[in-house]
């Protein structure tokens, strides 16, 4: 089964951990690439990327067949989607297992959302 | 082969349906991969028994007979492309063995249990948790989706839907069917348990509903402990013991509780206190093997919140008289608790224990700094009372009686603590 993980955390905190301790810019980054390491070898990432913050947003809704752009997000949220990967493996369980890899999820949240297949 | 009377081929039904149910949807969905398929030929299966039965006799072992009757009612099934659409892989992953398909039915006498992976699906933490339940219910205990609405007093058709979402969810998102490794059976296992003690307090604390559909429940619940306590025990020895002593806990507090039904309810249904009951209407065969149980966990050295409980109930068990209970050791027993969860209710008990040990004014300080958290609860408010009275400050007891019955609705628990309140007055 392929799964879509969604990594969310607190993207202010966060810019401002970094701010404050540029070493642990450089730490997160190489447990970023010790995962994709390790998910790669196992033959399970498919695909992942991370995303800028959502101050970088563009939401775009088309109404009587108009479109209307604003800034931002779709919706302010407490915790913003940072990023994701998609997986390919046997089940719910086995992608809890590697969800629970990602660095994000120590301080922020990881949904699992199984991909439809049609 | 035994007898061949009709009457006699329905109860053989009806008992291997009832019996039977949990192992052999166990064993289907394990083997089919899909919830509906295996429910339609354990359907199959159990009119065929009807057929079948009344014409050979009931075979030595109807377990293994359905099981192997289902399987081939779901290859029908799935030949027939009836399934198709649903499962148009299971034929080609059926388990080689289990294409072999004797002829003689009566020679099958064991079949593997799959029911404790069941358990785990069913109960899995990505299902919402009253849909764990009803799902425990139904393919583990056989209950009718019908039953199962009865006894938690919803209509038919939501508990219909929400057994549906549950199924859906579990083919869609993935739920695995499988016993969960070491590093996940911690919190899988807590789960587990906490559905059956879920299902046996729905049974147990509430006095509303159909008083047979609620025994049920906690027949259920205890049923299914023992199966996971015994099965634990025999396929997973790898189960750390701070996990098995928590199932053997449960099983042990579900037995003791279970053993004061029919002292709890008074002739209006009411509650009847603990301290008020007829200890010799208190089901001895229960107790015994409860204490079994609570000593055999605690020699396990492993205590958690589970064997904690069965060993405050053991102590009321053993106590012949209200006033033989070995409070001080309740209290202590209430004060690790704590340690593990410290909620308000816990803290109510602790202080009352400690009341009823001998140190009323302790306990009277231990209550009131509850105050702000149970102010609407009037257990709180009959425990102050309690120990007001014992400390002999009658006019202060009266106002506390007076603050239990603002706060309670239930006319006949409101006679009850009216009664309370005019022994005070015979006292002072």
């Amino acid at each position: 089964m392929k799964y879509l993980l969604l990594i969310y955390g607190d993207e202010k905190a966060h810019a401002a951990r970094l701010a404050s301790d540029p070493a642990a810019g450089q730490a997160e980054m190489a447990e970023y690439f010790a995962f994709n390491e390790a998910a790669g070898a196992a033959g399970v990432l498919r695909s992942g990327d991370a995303l800028h913050t959502t101050d970088q947003a563009t939401t775009v809704r088309v109404r009587n067949g108009k479109a209307l752009t604003t800034h931002g997000p779709f919706a302010e949220t407490k915790e913003q989607l940072g990023g994701y990967y998609l997986i390919e493996c046997a089940h719910l369980d086995q992608a809890i297992d590697w969800a629970a890899k990602i660095p994000g999820a120590r301080d922020g949240s990881i949904e699992i959302r199984p991909i439809v297949d049609f | 082969m035994t007898s061949i009377e009709p009457a006699a081929i329905a109860q053989a039904v009806e008992r291997a349906y009832r019996r039977e149910s949990g192992q052999v949807r166990a064993t289907l969905i394990g083997w089919l991969g899909d919830f509906d398929l295996a429910e339609e030929a354990w359907q199959d299966a159990c009119l065929s028994a009807v057929e079948h039965w009344s014409v050979h006799g009931v075979p030595r072992s109807p377990g293994a007979w359905l099981t192997t009757t289902a399987r081939r009612k779901a290859i029908d099934r799935i030949r027939r492309g009836r399934a198709a659409a649903r499962a148009p892989e299971a034929l080609e992953t059926l388990p080689p063995a289990a294409l072999v398909i004797t002829d003689d039915l009566d020679s099958v006498d064991e079949i593997p249990d799959e029911r404790l992976k069941l358990m785990f699906t069913c109960c899995h933490p990505a299902l919402p948790e009253e849909q764990r339940v009803a799902l425990t219910l139904q393919t583990l205990g056989g209950l009718t989706t019908a039953e199962i609405a009865a006894a938690f007093l919803v209509p038919g058709p939501t508990m219909a839907q929400r057994l549906v979402r549950a199924k859906r969810k579990i083919k869609e998102a993935g739920i695995p069917y499988q016993v969960p490794p070491a590093h996940l059976l911690g919190e899988r296992l807590e789960s587990v348990l906490a559905v059956l003690y879920l299902i046996f307090t729905e049974g147990y604390a509430a006095t509303a509903g159909d008083a047979l559909i609620r025994q049920d429940l906690c027949d259920e619940a205890i049923r299914l402990a023992r199966v996971l306590e015994h099965l634990i025990r025999r396929e997973r020895t790898d189960v750390p013991e701070t996990q098995y002593a928590e199932v053997v806990g449960l099983l042990a507090l579900m037995l003791l509780h279970h053993s004061r039904r029919q002292a709890r309810l008074g002739a209006q249904g009411e509650l009847v206190l603990l301290s008020d009951q007829d200890r010799s209407l208190w089901d001895q065969r229960e107790i015994q093997e409860g204490l079994a149980l609570v000593d055999k966990a605690l020699q396990m050295r492993q205590p958690g919140p589970y064997q904690i409980q069965a060993a405050i109930s053991a102590l009321h068990a053993q106590a012949r008289r209200a006033a033989d209970t070995d409070w001080a050791q309740i209290a202590a027993l209430y004060q690790e608790l704590r340690r593990r969860a410290d909620t308000p209710v816990i803290r109510l008990n602790q202080a009352v224990a400690v009341s009823l040990a001998g140190s009323p004014a302790e306990g009277l300080d231990l209550l009131n700094a509850l105050a702000g958290d149970l102010e609407g609860y009037a257990p709180f408010h009959l425990a102050r009372a309690d120990s007001l009275r014992r400390l002999g400050q009658t006019e202060a007891a009266r106002r506390a009686y007076q603050a239990a019955l603002v706060v309670c609705q239930n006319s006949v628990e409101r006679a009850a603590i009216l009664a309370q309140a005019a022994q005070l007055d015979g006292a002072g």
